[in-house]
């Protein structure tokens, strides 16, 4: 396609020219070259924990005067740490941990940022190199148990090797679809004197990313674009990894399209924006679950089609012939078959797109979607996300996540746990730019609250970062209060505490006869409050705020808005009864999304 | 089901093996043969997978190797343009009243011995599967002892080679 224009990724390439670096031969200690890697590679902050096989690293690490070193109370901290640092910054995280047990506490943040593409480096310790595969004192195959879960991973026995696979594991963790890579460094390797060389060039001749998407493609797309009456744009995290939220917008301007934002796609574009319909999936909005039901063209965008976004795959957007465009081949038509695939950088991608679009508005007019968006504003204003006040007296948790939204702004940066609260934090707030919110998407790993907001601030220090947490996920790592209030990062907590794993107990309601079995977790209104949590707050030298009564949330968010030297947990005590609504339930079609317990929309009258 | 051999061109790195293997139990394909060598350059190792699946599977499975770091090239190869050969070595059953019925088999199938005791021979055999499943059926009556088998090995008919352009590659990274 005869491009007159260079995409706004050439303009960046461009203009961001690397600085000519000098080269080093330097003799050093296997460790001292981790640190120097780490360093000329552009990382500023680790978050990790020494133990007996990272020991000899930890010691030049604490004369380094780049590296801001981060001491969790727990390796899963530290890699959740690393992960919502690299979701605010855009930067690869890092996360330092020993062998054994200290590498084996990574799993569950590696698996995590393999699903949500994040890009990650972790630095593990193994024991000394002739001890390998002798079962010694807190070995663990790491690289063995993190295959699955990992982009790649590293054994490094000769020190000679750590300068390069550091450069490697950094450009692997970062390009492409970004993603987690692990790099095991045996003790006996930090140990030995070697040679720190640097510049490195990665030798990889197994690994290309394809980022610049094919122009034969992006015409039949556009083709597509310009002729449909009913067209979606389905937008998935890679739109905020690719960073292409200001091409995406001239996309919805330019193709009129209804759009929807993923769950890890929130923000990538502003919810303000007249065409953008909500999230769609599971508890999506009903006038995005329907859009995608009754499209004839569906363009994803960085999105893979996932089982909480389709609900029962064969009957998913019957009508919909679909454009696929991913920077992941393997994604493209692994769950839907595709019309047009399309490899490449999204950035590029819809850098392409636009005026590919443009050219075919100038040939065949602009298609007729008028009726579409009548269908569409039916929809919204029958069904309009919302919810009902509790009767129990307590306060009602989408309540308290709409005020937040509202004090916070759109500038505030959300984290979310796993449940009902992260449902609502995505339904209720209002996100107007990306890298806004975080969140647990793919693995849903509950705990993931506190360490990635711990993360992302202190990537962002100046943002507000506000955890939104549920009472269980708050108790699997709250240890990190710790590592924040000590290290002056001061994230703000709002715990939605209704006393129960909410989620489950949802289902238990709708599914299991309303027998809650073991989704108490008595720490609300009425119960022993075990652990109270403004005492826990206070404990680990934070502000505690108890609220309970809706009269008193306005006066607790501004007042934690107003502390910025610790941070501040506001227990919020809502009701246990709330529901998320919309909900399409498992394994079922989109079409029978029920807008409220027992409520379905009446398609056939619409159609 | 149908069945499909594919040459996959990796890096000579420890692990290669068990990250292609373990692919492809994680995404449940179904590994018919494998087998694993050196080839003409020493930094590229060769594995030839057999798999049982539907088109769309497979193009998954390929599409799934490719993203592994150290898979260079992954070549797809017809059994019409292509040579595939197992080896079996197999032990039987060979005493003085049976030997010649054992040795006639094993000239009608090609195959030589390359052991031999009173009361067994080893025989080895190179051939499609077909081929060696005919060769042990007609073995089957003197007793078959033990049986050891490669996974197919498999090379495109004709002067192109697969890893000229993939030494390329490794060569300039």
């Amino acid at each position: 396609m005869g491009q007159p224009n260079p995409t706004p990724a050439q303009v960046a390439a461009r203009t961001a020219p690397r600085p000519v670096e000098r080269r080093v031969d330097e003799q050093v200690t296997g460790a001292e070259s981790i640190v120097k890697s780490l360093e000329a590679v552009g990382v500023d902050t680790v978050f990790g924990i020494p133990g007996g096989a990272i020991l000899p690293t930890y010691d030049p690490l604490m004369d380094s005067q780049k590296l801001r070193h981060i001491l969790v109370r727990h390796e899963q901290g530290g890699g959740h740490a690393a992960s919502g640092y690299a979701h605010a910054t855009g930067r690869v995280g890092v996360t330092m941990a020993t062998s054994g047990p200290g590498a084996t506490n990574l799993v569950t943040p590696l698996a995590d940022a393999n699903m949500d593409s994040i890009p990650m480096v972790a630095i593990t310790g193994q024991v000394a190199a002739p001890a390998i595969g002798t079962d010694a004192f807190q070995e663990a195959d790491i690289v063995g148990i993190t295959m699955p879960i990992t982009k790649h991973s590293y054994l490094v026995t000769d020190p000679a090797e750590i300068p390069r696979t550091i450069a490697e594991a950094f450009h692997i963790a970062s390009t492409g679809r970004p993603g987690p890579v692990l790099v095991d460094i045996a003790k006996s390797a930090m140990q030995a004197q070697t040679t720190f060389s640097w510049p490195q060039q990665p030798a990889l001749p197994g690994y290309h990313p394809v980022t610049k998407p094919h122009a034969k493609q992006i015409r039949e797309a556009a083709k597509l674009l310009a002729t449909a009456r009913r067209p979606v744009l389905y937008v998935g995290g890679g739109a905020v990894r690719s960073g292409a939220a200001a091409e995406l917008r001239r996309l919805v301007d330019v193709s009129g399209a209804a759009v929807v934002t993923t769950l890890m796609a929130r923000g990538a574009v502003p919810d303000s924006h007249p065409q953008h319909l909500g999230m769609p999936g599971m508890h999506g909005t009903v006038p995005a679950v329907a859009a995608l039901q009754k499209a004839d063209l569906i363009v994803a965008l960085g999105a893979r089609f996932d089982d909480r976004v389709t609900g029962k795959l064969s009957s998913f957007a019957p009508h919909a012939a679909v454009v696929h465009a991913d920077i992941d081949p393997a994604e493209i038509g692994k769950n839907r078959a595709v019309d047009v695939p399309i490899v490449g950088d999204l950035r590029e991608v819809i850098g392409d797109l636009v005026p590919a679009l443009e050219a075919e508005h100038a040939k065949v007019g602009r298609p007729d979607v008028e009726a579409w968006w009548h269908q569409i504003d039916t929809w919204r204003e029958t069904y309009p996300l919302g919810y009902t006040s509790t009767d129990d007296g307590h306060l009602a948790p989408q309540s308290v996540i709409s005020r937040l939204g509202e004090l916070a702004g759109p500038d505030a940066i959300y984290v979310a746990g796993v449940g009902q609260h992260q449902m609502w934090a995505s339904q209720f707030i209002r996100y107007e730019r990306p890298n806004t919110w975080i969140n647990s998407g793919g693995l849903g790993t509950m705990g993931y609250s506190v360490p990635a907001a711990m993360g992302a601030k202190a990537g962002a220090p100046d943002r507000e970062v506000w955890a939104i947490d549920g009472d269980g996920c708050f108790q699997m790592t709250n240890q990190e209060l710790a590592t924040c209030a000590i290290n002056d990062i001061p994230i703000k907590v709002a715990l939605i505490n209704n006393s129960s794993l909410g989620m489950v107990r949802q289902w238990q309601t709708l599914f299991y006869n309303e027998r809650y079995s073991n989704t108490d977790l008595h720490t609300g209104h009425g119960t022993a409050r075990i652990p109270d949590f403004v005492k826990l707050a206070e404990a680990y030298g934070c502000v505690g705020i108890r609220v309970e009564h809706p009269g008193e949330v306005d006066a607790a968010i501004k007042k934690a808005q107003e502390i910025n030297d610790r941070p501040v947990v506001v227990d919020f005590t809502v009701s246990r009864d709330a529901m998320v609504w919309p909900m399409v339930a498992a394994g079922v079609s989109n079409d029978d999304i029920q807008y409220a317990r027992g409520i379905s929309p009446a398609w056939e009258r619409e159609d | 089901m149908s069945r499909h051999t594919l040459s996959v061109l990796v890096e000579d790195k420890p692990g290669v093996l068990t990250r292609v293997a373990g692919l492809f139990a994680r995404r449940a394909f179904n590994i018919q043969s494998l087998a694993v060598g050196p080839t003409e350059h020493a930094e590229i190792s060769r594995i030839t997978v057999v798999v049982d699946v539907e088109d769309h599977p497979l193009e998954q499975v390929t599409k799934q190797l490719n993203k592994l770091v150290h898979v260079i090239k992954i070549v797809e190869l017809d059994p019409e343009s292509s040579v595939q050969r197992e080896l079996l070595l197999v032990k039987v059953k060979a005493d003085q009243a049976t030997r010649s019925g054992v040795l006639e088999v094993v000239e009608l199938f090609r195959a030589k011995v390359v052991d031999v005791v009173p009361d067994t021979v080893v025989i080895e055999a190179t051939g499609t599967g077909s081929k060696l499943e005919a060769l042990l059926t007609a073995l089957e009556p003197y007793g078959i002892r033990e049986i050891v088998k490669s996974g197919t090995l498999a090379v495109g008919r004709g002067s192109r080679s697969i890893t000229d352009r993939a030494l390329e590659r490794v060569r300039s990274a």
